[in-house]
């Protein structure tokens, strides 16, 4: 399904951040996705399963939630952080900033994977020279 | 035994910069914290118990302890040695780090960039053009009657700003709209259980118009202090909101020009502009021009879509229009405690806000060009330096690539994504818990950060790590200047 990616700061996420960026807790409020519930009807997924979202720069899984404030198809949100960041644009057209909003994405079910901790996350993208 | 509980603490976590926190202290830890936000509260509950204790230094691929001094002798090394060293982060600690990381940045011949790079960068290369009209957090509290917030969510991001400056403060001439909040959401509670009982009754043959909520004008219309919301999703923020606007992901700038036409009574040919029908816009005009004493906060939402500074640009001259009717101001919303801070610091250290570079010898300034995110993208550093902050989490892959390949030092209390792909690790002090310093709030007002507890024995400052770091650089390159 094509969506519109938005990112973004949570409350869950701000105040998880400061038990460690390591710990579960942090993992559980920023490597999710917050989905339209007629965009979850429609992909048939229910709350906390893995979805995959694919972007022009990445693709990361991450654990679908039902966005509470809709209606709003199309649209996708996932907190700031690893997860997010591996999917948004790094193109920042001579400002200096990236695109970290309203980034076009491809949304489908993973039901077969789980997400990555934030120590896998990093090992599996980056490496020391 | 009554347990000592110092008053006024100022919040080191968001643009915020809350100062009337009640922190009670056992021993030589924070046993509660009072008026806190939940993340204020994380964070001064659970700063002890995540930390490193002692300097790490990558030796054969891994992360060894090592003394301060050696930690200290091996940044100096890697900096002093390296031809295009970016020193990045500075938005959460003190303005006085910052003061000697601009030294360190001078001395070196590197690029050095704080976090509004990837925040609100583009809203100060549209200051530069178009000007900003503002003024305090204290003036909109007393007199604003009409309060927008656009691409922005205090709820979730600053969580205390509706409660200290405007919608639900006691303001001198504004009161507060609290209590018919509390009243709206007891309607709507009431409401839903109503719906609830009725599609049970009816064995669930009600069906329910989908869409959104109609909004009434009267929202916009009636007396007191109101809120608008304009996102591109509905917010908890926007529940709280009067009036709420959703716009289309990346049609900002349409809209504020279309709302910049209709404030000039200009009419639009069109029936909807980015995803909002004409009739909401004018309606979203007329409350625009007919308060007594308006402000536009505006978030990242609009700094980080497309356009950019062009959304900035058009936002800015929205309110500078709307001059002509009334009094009106904009603000951005501030995101790390001392982010406003950094920026003041580096302008009055070399004129620039952000992303300056040192390596033809003086202070030289080109977003796009001369930004951290840039230049990890042309792969064009060779040595980082990071205080209190995290690319490795928030930067794009692409850059943290590139960010981790060569020697990178980081100077911060937590372990974090960045830290443990670092060469050089320093735990330091939590700047407003174990060591002080001054902050500026997102309105550019300067705030004392205090020292509550002590820091664990031999971790220091930030800014006395730098010291010793820029001592060290010194003694090396005059070292190399004697050969």
């Amino acid at each position: 399904m094509r969506v519109s990616l938005l990112t973004g700061r949570t409350l869950d996420q701000g105040r998880e951040k400061e038990r460690g960026k390591f710990s579960e807790e942090y993992t559980r409020s920023a490597a999710v996705c917050f989905i339209d519930p007629e965009d979850m009807k429609e992909l048939r997924i229910r709350e906390n399963a893995s979805v995959r979202v694919i972007t022009d720069s990445g693709s990361v899984i991450v654990k679908a939630r039902k966005s509470l404030r809709g209606p709003h198809p199309g649209i996708v949100f996932i907190p700031y952080g690893a997860w997010a960041n591996v999917l948004v644009d790094p193109k920042t057209h001579s400002t200096g900033m990236p695109s970290l909003k309203g980034i076009p994405a491809e949304l489908e079910p993973a039901p077969q994977e789980d997400s990555l901790s934030m120590e896998d996350l990093i090992r599996k993208h980056y490496r020391k020279a | 035994m009554k347990l000592p509980r110092i008053s006024n603490i100022t919040c080191p976590v968001c643009g915020c910069l809350c100062d009337d926190l009640e922190v009670t202290v056992e021993g030589n830890s924070v046993t509660d914290v009072a008026k806190a936000c939940a993340v204020s509260e994380g964070k001064f509950l659970n700063y002890g118990s995540h930390r490193l204790l002692s300097p790490l230094i990558r030796k054969n691929g891994e992360l060894v302890k090592a003394s301060t001094d050696e930690a200290i002798r091996r940044s100096a090394e890697i900096l002093a040695n390296a031809s295009y060293p970016i020193l990045y982060g500075w938005s959460c600690t003190s303005c006085e780090a910052i003061r000697v990381g601009l030294e360190l940045a001078e001395e070196i011949g590197g690029v050095i960039d704080n976090t509004s790079t990837v925040c609100h960068g583009p809203s100060l290369l549209s200051i530069h053009d178009v000007g900003i009209v503002t003024c305090t957090l204290g003036q909109i509290r007393h007199r604003a009657d009409l309060v927008v917030y656009w691409g922005s969510n205090p709820w979730s991001a600053h969580p205390r700003h509706l409660e200290r400056y405007t919608t639900f403060t006691e303001g001198r001439f504004q009161r507060t709209e609290w209590r018919r909040y509390v009243s709206r959401l007891g309607s709507a509670s009431a409401a839903k259980r109503s719906l609830r009982a009725a599609k049970l009754a009816l064995k669930k043959v009600l069906r329910v118009a989908k869409g959104p909520p109609v909004q009434s004008e009267y929202a916009l219309s009636r007396k007191g202090r109101k809120m608008i919301v304009v996102d591109a999703r509905k917010t908890r923020s926007a529940d709280i909101a009067d009036y709420f606007i959703q716009v289309q992901p990346n049609k900002d700038y349409e809209v504020l020009q279309a709302l910049r036409v209709l404030i000039r009574e200009g009419e639009l040919d069109v029936k909807e502009v980015g995803g909002i029908a004409v009739e909401q816009l004018e309606e979203f005009a007329d409350a625009l021009v007919s308060c007594e004493f308006g402000v536009l906060f505006f978030g990242v939402g609009l700094t980080m879509s497309e356009g950019k500074l062009r959304n900035i640009d058009a936002a800015l001259s929205l309110v500078r229009d709307l001059n002509r009717y009334t009094k009106f101001i904009i603000m951005p919303m501030r995101g790390h405690f001392n982010v406003a801070g950094a920026n003041i610091v580096f302008t009055w250290q070399t004129g620039y806000p952000y992303a300056v570079d040192f390596s033809q010898g003086y202070p030289r300034y080109n977003p796009g060009e001369t930004s951290v995110v840039d230049i990890l993208s042309r792969e064009e550093s060779d040595a980082s330096l990071i205080v209190a902050s995290d690319p490795v989490s928030n930067f794009p892959r692409e850059a943290v690539e590139n960010l981790v390949k060569s020697p990178m030092i980081v100077i911060d209390p937590h372990p974090s994504p960045t830290s443990i792909m670092a060469d050089v690790v320093f735990p330091s002090a939590f700047v407003g818990i174990e060591a002080e310093g001054t902050a500026y709030r997102m309105d550019r007002v300067p705030l004392p950060l205090k020292k509550i507890v002590e820091p664990p024995e031999g971790i220091l400052s930030d800014e006395e790590i730098l010291k010793r770091i820029l001592h060290e650089v010194r003694k090396i390159k005059q070292g190399q200047a004697s050969r």
